[in-house]
């Protein structure tokens, strides 16, 4: 990474008359100025004016003042960063892929929805569920398309009663959040002490209003959730349903199975546990899983697979009119983000089903790896084999006053992104540390070494962390006059 | 003569009759840090005891607002709308809306400033 | 490594998880590839798609790619970084967002915009949500008939689970019923109406002093439309929107069968807390630097949760860089253009078409753009002339009706392409089982 900023932006670097691009004309009459002039708008956009070179320029420029997983090593609990492997954004280029309209007849697209089907099947499989949409464009999404799926259940029961979903205290803010968005109302159930789901705190809240219950396992501490079987009961004795959020699905896979564990419907993040790029925040992906029983509910459209004529495999788009009347309706306008789809396809393919496990393992051996290699400078609140992920509450010594976001900036200053720091709410001082299988060893042990490092200033130099990052493009951010005074576009600068 | 009422979740009402001033204590305001932006009701607004009625943003957390009565908001701090710090520069002189009373026997159920203070003592440990 | 643990093998690393529970079998998948197999693999898939010759729109439009975007936007400083939440190493992310959100509200005339939605249909969900949110009181929503049917569909899901009441505004003659929407404003309970511009038909609908009576029943108006036609359009801005929500994939991005592409959201300044997303804001650094920063995330779920206006967390932040390189590249000059050479390509395929025999417009007196509804007239149907086109590489259009082909022209299509679609029409209505043999694609 460029520790120059850069810092300019396109506006800025505009010249009246400059131009980036070339069209061809196709010789037909012009038809704009033959349309009522009210109907047009009156004045131009106020856009750059650059030429082709600037604009190269100036993203690259940009692109130096950002850390991706190919620059460095992201710590970050709960996002599961791990190496983006070449090959899958190259398969998901293929002209034969990008050029294809989604209204294309389906014997034109035999190929993309074969991709589809493949993958939906292979998630199917992973998750231990009956069958897969992966319509849903990101994790939050996929709860949302799964909370509705959930409600479509009960709703088809004649089961109106049921308003409530319930959710730990450790969970993601985007269950409550998505609950809300699906018309649900959220109840928290209290964790143990280790982090766990206080199985005699839900007890009582089970009851004929209840639609669903949302449980990530491991959950965000990173512990296994071994008393989901007993839950798993008392939930469906209560007539709800279990829901699984997969962000945490990636220390499982090859050991065990949502759908075994007694979940009913589950989402999987693409973009975490099956290497798609995060994006700078998106495109992800959030393929929907159901058990046995609800197939009927998922949304439209779906991929179906018949046989031909000549034996082979046809596959084509339903509506919902092969699925029965429950069907979910549309939650997206085709089939999710579909460039997204091919490259976890690509993923599960060059890994197969050893890959798969051994990354698993792998990604619990590191963070495993990393809390041993820690303990003794940072404080571990909850002391048990940890799964792809755990968290410790600060540093052990907190009479330096250096605080958890202090150790997270100055981690910056080293070349590494920060842990996912004052999450869960669970600690005061959370912070977050989840390596995946894609770090070697020599990785792991530096980054042990400078959190040891920082340990040591803490103790030493408190103020060299606490005026952390010092190395980065920029300073520390005035985050309070960005949000009272907000200024979000180049005409407000 | 006006009087103070706190409650649990930090929420004052200063009393003068039958109309109600409330907003959030000085040690809240305090936890929160910075405010950037109060979410406030509107006039007309039925507030019930116990429900949360508008939140009082920081840059990094929000914080609901419960009213510690119920009543009809008669007012509202325009005021928070342009200078939200107004809650850091005085959070007791700074009310956040003003409402008429419907049950003033529901200030039995909160606390004085003495309760109050040894209440926040209590949380700080 | 598993020394430092205190543990002699991996299968301990799983000690916690009960038995019962453990998966005592391989995946059901097949072994490893190898990296020249998942090529291989995917070649194989790759030969069964055939990308036709596109006349289709409905919402999903086939504009030209310069190629500096997917070059740049493949740089993997963009492509794997996370979420920008750390602003000292992410300045690329949140600068880039930030030239979005100012090209956007340019675009569409509004004053804020949000980093991104995950596509159309979801962005005028959320938008409907926006409105029911500032209403308050109030869950009905109506809706033009008018508006892209799959942008329906997912209103509908939406709106059906958030408990919001979805009514539609009936068309006449292919445009809004404005009366209608009076009326059904004067009820006093409507949140919100939605209105597309061009609408479903390509139809450039008149909407004067429609925000007016929208207002004067304490209702949002909501706007949507394709990102490129704003170019030239009056803006939802123009019109007294309050909100635009909309696919802004027209913007430079690939088909890609459907996604990834792009949800826009822009609104009003009074409205802006009631956004849903992501927002960058420009502030200084410590050192006094203009530098960005993700700005009153108080509203988003990490910490409103389930008072948070939205569940939207990873949105399709790269493809906002799509947007961000295709208007510095292509410019207001250029974006004319585009709209110039679509609507001139549309105006004179639709002259072709009508004057081939076979088809007739459905809406002769509506001013369009670049999308127009044909009806077909011919003795055989319509969907067999669908039929002989896709066999010769061409995707005429979509099929709206059994007897309504719904036609589009973006500036990718030659004249000697238009040419030959039309003469395919021609061919069809003078005999019934056409010898065609004008291939537009080889593959």
């Amino acid at each position: 990474m460029n520790k120059k900023y850069y810092g300019k932006v396109i506006f800025e670097l505009s010249r009246p008359g400059r131009q980036g691009y070339s069209l061809p004309a196709n010789g037909c009459e012009d038809a704009l100025a033959g349309l009522p002039s009210d109907l047009l708008r009156t004045k131009s956009p106020e856009l750059p004016e650059v030429d082709e070179l600037t604009v190269v320029r100036h993203y690259n420029n940009m692109s130096t003042n950002n850390f991706g997983v190919d620059t460095g090593f992201y710590p970050l609990g709960s996002c599961t960063m791990k190496y983006n492997p070449k090959i899958n954004e190259e398969m998901a280029s293929l002209p034969a892929f990008t050029a294809l309209h989604p209204f294309q007849p389906s014997a034109t697209v035999q190929g993309a929805l074969e991709a589809y089907y493949t993958l939906q099947q292979m998630l199917s499989e992973i998750g231990g569920m009956a069958e897969f949409t992966l319509n849903p464009y990101a994790g939050a999404h996929g709860e949302l398309t799964g909370l509705m799926v959930i409600r479509a259940y009960h709703e088809s029961r004649g089961d109106m009663k049921r308003t409530k979903v319930i959710v730990p205290d450790s969970a993601h803010g985007t269950n409550p959040a998505s609950a809300a968005v699906a018309g649900l109302k959220v109840v928290e159930v209290k964790s143990l002490p280790d982090g766990t789901v206080d199985v005699e705190a839900l007890r009582p809240l089970l009851d004929e209003t209840v639609a669903a219950v949302m449980m990530t396992n491991p959950n965000t501490v990173g512990i296994f959730e071994h008393n989901i079987p007993e839950i798993a009961e008392m939930v469906h004795a209560c007539g709800a349903l279990l829901y699984y959020d997969g962000a945490n699905l990636n220390p499982l896979l090859g050991v065990a199975r949502p759908g075994d564990m007694g979940f009913d419907v589950m989402h999987i993040n693409l973009h975490k546990t099956f290497s798609t790029p995060h994006g700078g925040g998106g495109p992800g992906s959030g393929p929907v899983g159901v058990r046995a029983g609800l197939e009927q509910f998922l949304p439209n459209p779906r991929v179906v697979k018949h046989t031909g004529d000549n034996g082979d495999p046809l596959f084509h788009l339903d509506f919902g009119t092969e699925k029965g009347p429950h069907a979910l309706g549309r939650i997206s306008a085709w089939l999710g983000n579909f460039a997204v789809e091919l490259r976890a396809l690509a993923y599960i393919l060059s890994l197969g089903r050893d890959g798969l496990k051994l990354a698993g393992t792998l990604a619990t051996l590191n963070a495993n790896y990393i809390k041993e290699s820690l303990r003794d400078l940072y404080e571990l609140p909850i002391d048990r084999v940890c799964k792809h992920e755990f968290v410790f509450d600060g540093l052990t010594d907190k009479s330096t006053g250096v605080t958890t976001l202090n150790v997270a900036k100055r981690l910056l200053d080293h070349g590494f992104h920060a842990p996912t720091i004052y999450f869960p709410l669970l600690f005061h001082e959370s912070l977050m540390i989840e390596p995946t299988e894609t770090e070697s060893k020599e990785t792991l042990d530096e980054f042990i070494a400078v959190m040891r490092d920082i340990a040591r200033e803490a103790a030493e130099t408190p103020d060299v962390v606490k005026n952390a990052p010092l190395e980065t493009p920029i300073r520390k951010p005035d985050d309070t006059a960005a949000a009272l005074n907000p200024v979000v576009t180049f005409a407000d600068l | 003569m006006s009087k103070t009422y706190y409650s649990p979740s930090h929420e004052y009402v200063t009393v003068d009759g039958n109309i109600g001033y409330i907003g959030i204590s000085d040690y809240a305001q305090q936890a929160l840090g910075n405010v950037v932006y109060v979410d406030m009701p509107e006039d007309g607004d039925d507030l019930v005891a116990g429900e949360d009625f508008g939140a009082v943003e920081s840059v990094k957390a929000a914080s609901d607002l419960f009213a510690p009565v119920s009543g009809a908001v008669v007012e509202i701090n325009e005021q928070l709308i342009d200078n939200p710090r107004l809650i850091n520069e005085d959070a007791m002189s700074n009310w956040i809306v003003k409402v008429e009373l419907t049950d003033p026997s529901e200030l039995d159920k909160l606390m004085d400033e003495e309760a109050y203070r040894a209440h926040c003592e209590a949380e700080k440990h | 490594m598993l020394e430092r643990c205190g543990m002699k093998s991996l299968e301990e690393l799983y000690s916690d998880v009960p038995e019962s529970l453990k998966l005592k079998r391989d995946y059901e998948l097949q072994p490893q590839m190898s990296e020249k197999e998942v090529r291989d693999f995917f070649e194989e898939l790759a030969v069964r798609n055939q990308p036709l010759t596109c006349f289709a729109g409905a919402g999903f439009y086939d504009h030209y790619t310069p190629a500096v975007v997917q070059s740049i936007a493949a740089r993997s400083e963009f492509l794997t970084a996370y979420t920008p939440y750390q602003p000292e190493i992410s300045q690329g992310t949140l600068q880039y967002i930030f030239e979005y959100q100012s090209m956007m509200t340019q675009l569409t005339g509004m004053e804020v915009s949000n980093a991104s939605m995950y596509d159309g249909t979801t962005a005028l969900a959320e938008a409907m949500l926006m409105a029911v949110s500032h209403a308050r009181k109030k869950n009905r929503v109506i809706v033009s008939a008018t508006l892209n049917p799959i942008y329906r569909e997912v209103i509908d899901t939406y709106a059906h689970y958030h408990g919001v009441t979805v009514d539609t505004i009936p068309e006449v003659d292919g445009i809004t019923d404005l009366n209608a929407m009076r009326e059904m404003l004067a009820a006093g309970d409507v949140a919100g109406v939605i209105l597309p511009t061009p609408n479903f038909y390509g139809i450039l609908e008149d909407y004067t002093g429609v925000a007016d009576a929208v207002h004067a029943a304490k209702a949002l108006l909501i706007m949507t439309a394709p990102a490129s036609t704003l170019g030239v359009i009056r803006t939802p801005g123009e019109w007294g929107a309050d909100i635009a929500a909309g696919e802004a994939q027209s913007l430079g991005m690939p088909l890609n069968f459907g996604g990834p592409y792009l949800g826009y959201i822009c609104c009003t300044k009074a409205l802006i807390r009631k956004l849903p997303g992501r927002i960058v804001g420009a502030t200084t650094d410590a050192d006094g630097q203009r530098v960005f920063v993700l700005t009153l995330q108080a509203r988003e779920q990490h910490i409103r949760r389930d008072k948070a206006t939205s569940n939207i967390c990873s949105n399709q932040g790269l493809m906002a860089l799509y947007v961000a390189m295709y208007l510095s590249l292509m410019g207001a000059k250029g974006l004319r253009e585009v709209n110039e050479l679509s609507a001139a390509g549309a105006h004179y395929l639709a002259n072709r078409l009508v004057e081939s025999g076979a088809f007739e417009l459905k809406y002769p007196e509506r001013p369009f753009l670049n999308e127009f509804v044909v009806k077909f007239k011919g003795e055989v149907k319509l969907a067999d002339f669908v039929e002989v086109c896709n066999s010769c590489g061409c995707l005429p259009g979509v099929m709206i009706s059994d007897d309504e082909l719904l036609v589009c022209v973006t500036e990718t299509r030659t004249k000697e392409e238009i040419d030959r679609y039309a003469w395919r029409a021609e061919t069809f209505s003078k005999a019934t089982v056409p010898a065609m043999n004008n291939t537009d694609m080889s593959n």
